[in-house]
């Protein structure tokens, strides 16, 4: 039998490599000291650690009260502070829907929800700590920001711009251990703005729209592979999921003719739904929606999850090639 | 304050919430909206206290100032009962209280802190006040200001789970600045919280016990303070100790009478919500006016 590297939760917390959450937030209440951060009783998992260590006082822990502490948050932004409140995607969501709903959005309180763990990335967590319904349930609310950053360089820029911008966020982030492909090469280099797409990669063939990792690097892989069999596809990185960058779908859709999207989420009402949204109001093109499918997603290391939905850049390749050969 | 003054502050208020009670009432008439009169009656004495008795330190003429002290009505359903307090405080004008419900007001059944001056914060959704009231707390401690958080439950809200957390994360925290009420009338909308439920023996054994609520609120860290929520000694007391107790938060148990000062309808939990024709608000508002005249009349 090999032999089995002995860790505890507080080792991982330490040893992951892209715990720039954590760090990215220090950096930022350094700056502005009107920024806290709350934690229901995932500090370790969600790398608020490192935040509590070097700034208390402005780390709240309330224990597994995740509904009062959404009302604690909002009651802290109506007096001028910006809270952040990081815990797992499936509960910073689905747990305080309608704390979110009537205590942040509803008034348009500055809040920022940080969802970690989204997606498959829990893997072997299982449905119950799965997230493939954030996106669909946050961007119903109106006033509601939704952002989705592919790798840790845009994780940094999308927390600054979310630091700026005074409205309720939902910020979507995984478990940051999974692509090692970074996308972007600085965070002064990235892009990245609020109702902003980023085009990672040109071409005019089929445009692919993703968000978040690691479909972002994926998708990019995946288009570089087709690049050989003379597919030229364009790569759109759709961190803004709302408000969604309309322009860009657009042009997307009139000079590509087609549109797939993909991501770690349902196919229904997530990034697929916010782009169709758009395409059929505006330029009507054949699409295709690669996500979850409407069930409970298995458990499973990450990584065979995504292949088993369709989610790697294999199983993107086959499809891409599929759906452009059926349209044109 | 001296003996004389206090009993001339008590008369004031009893004055002022019998006016406040007619104005809901008038406000509802104009309007021709129905509406939550069982809990505005009972909430109205302990609102009068906050706003009238010298209790909660605000400022009409600049509704947003950071040192004001804080006011979130739990219970919004109540927000009949705030609006002509709001009104009556300055932060706005009363001859606009009868677009009460209608399309586009500022005001309606729940309070939106986005729309009427002087609200802190929208409510409606029960059991959300007392988190954000943590909320508020923790922000003045951390911003090493000296507001108060004031917050008002009713008694059915007390079930929510969320109100426990939040009854736990402030205990926590020694939220020493914030103040909670629950306007305790001992209803909730499918009838009383404990005993026989409206449906006798067919039914259920009320909608959901509290009690012993005092002592389930000290063992959770809470300084308890029981009093009658329409005596205004009692009430004034009971905030002015609140604010001497350092260390932990206060809850202040507030005993009242659903409908309260409407005699056809107090301890009705029908009156929890409807609507009165026009026969009923000339029998209310008779009561009240004789009330207030009665007051008036009486030397102190």
């Amino acid at each position: 039998m090999a032999e089995v590297s002995s860790w505890t939760m507080a080792d991982m917390a330490d040893l992951a490599p892209r715990d720039v959450f954590g760090k990215a937030l220090i950096e930022l209440a350094r700056k502005n000291e009107r920024i806290v951060a709350l934690s229901a009783d995932l500090m370790l998992s969600t790398k608020l650690k490192d935040f509590a260590a070097e700034l208390p006082g402005r780390f709240f822990e309330t224990g597994l009260t995740e509904q009062a502490t959404v009302g604690v948050c909002a009651g802290m932004a109506t007096c001028g502070l910006i809270p952040f409140f990081a815990t797992f995607a499936a509960f910073a969501v689905m747990r305080v829907c309608e704390q979110v709903r009537t205590d942040i959005t509803y008034p348009k309180l500055n809040v920022k929800i940080v969802g970690t763990h989204a997606g498959l990335s829990m893997g072997p967590g299982g449905t119950t700590h799965h997230a493939t319904e954030d996106i669909a349930i946050m961007r119903s609310m109106a006033n509601m920001t939704v952002l989705v950053p592919s790798d840790s360089i845009q994780t940094v820029k999308v927390l600054q711009c979310a630091a700026e911008y005074e409205g309720p966020c939902y910020i979507r982030l995984i478990r940051g251990l999974e692509s090692p492909i970074m996308i972007y090469e600085s965070v002064k280099k990235c892009p990245f703005e609020i109702g902003k797409a980023a085009t990672i990669k040109q071409g005019n063939d089929v445009t692919i729209i993703a968000a978040g990792s690691p479909v972002v690097q994926e998708s990019f892989v995946a288009a570089n592979e087709l690049e050989k069999e003379g597919i030229h596809a364009r790569v759109i990185d759709m961190a803004s999921v709302k408000p969604i960058d309309r322009e860009a779908v657009i042009k997307a859709a009139e000079e590509t003719g087609a549109i797939i999207t993909v991501e770690d989420h349902s196919i229904i009402g997530g990034l697929g739904g916010a782009v169709a949204e758009v395409v059929v109001e505006e330029k009507p093109v054949p699409m295709k929606l690669v996500g979850i499918p409407d069930v409970y997603s298995t458990l499973g290391p990450p990584a065979e999850l995504w292949a088993r939905y369709g989610l790697n850049s294999e199983s993107l390749v086959r499809t891409i090639k599929e759906f452009v050969g059926k349209i044109k | 304050m001296s003996e004389e003054n206090r009993k001339k502050l008590v008369h004031e208020l009893e004055k002022k919430a019998i006016k406040l009670r007619i104005m809901t009432l008038e406000m509802m008439r104009d309007s021709e909206a129905s509406g939550h009169y069982g809990g505005s009656m009972s909430v109205m004495d302990i609102l009068t206290t906050l706003y009238f008795g010298g209790i909660m330190r605000v400022s009409p003429v600049n509704p947003k100032w950071e040192e004001r002290d804080r006011f979130i009505l739990s219970k919004g359903h109540a927000c009949a009962a705030l609006c002509p307090v709001l009104a009556e405080k300055g932060f706005f004008s009363p001859d606009i209280l009868p677009t009460f419900n209608k399309l586009d007001s500022p005001f309606g059944m729940h309070p939106d802190m986005n729309k009427i001056l002087g609200c802190d914060m929208s409510t409606g959704s029960l059991g959300h006040g007392t988190p954000i009231a943590a909320g508020m707390a923790m922000a003045g401690k951390y911003l090493k200001k000296d507001y108060r958080v004031y917050v008002v439950l009713s008694d059915g809200e007390v079930a929510e789970g969320s109100t426990w957390e939040a009854i736990e994360i402030i205990s926590h925290f020694k939220l020493d600045n914030l103040c909670a009420t629950i306007d305790r009338n001992k209803y909730s909308l499918d009838g009383p919280t404990e005993g026989p439920g409206i449906l006798g023996e067919r039914g259920i054994e009320g909608t959901m016990t509290l009690e012993p609520i005092g002592k389930k609120l000290e063992i959770f860290g809470w300084h308890v303070i029981e009093c009658d929520g329409h005596n205004f000694d009692q009430l004034l007391d009971a905030y002015e100790e609140a604010a001497r107790v350092k260390g932990k938060p206060t809850m202040v148990i507030a005993h009242t009478v659903k409908g309260k000062e409407i005699s056809f309808i107090e301890d009705k939990y029908e009156w929890h919500y409807g609507q009165f024709n026009s026969e009923q608000y000339r029998m209310a508002l008779e009561e009240l006016n004789n009330k207030l005249k009665q007051l008036e009349q009486k030397s102190v």
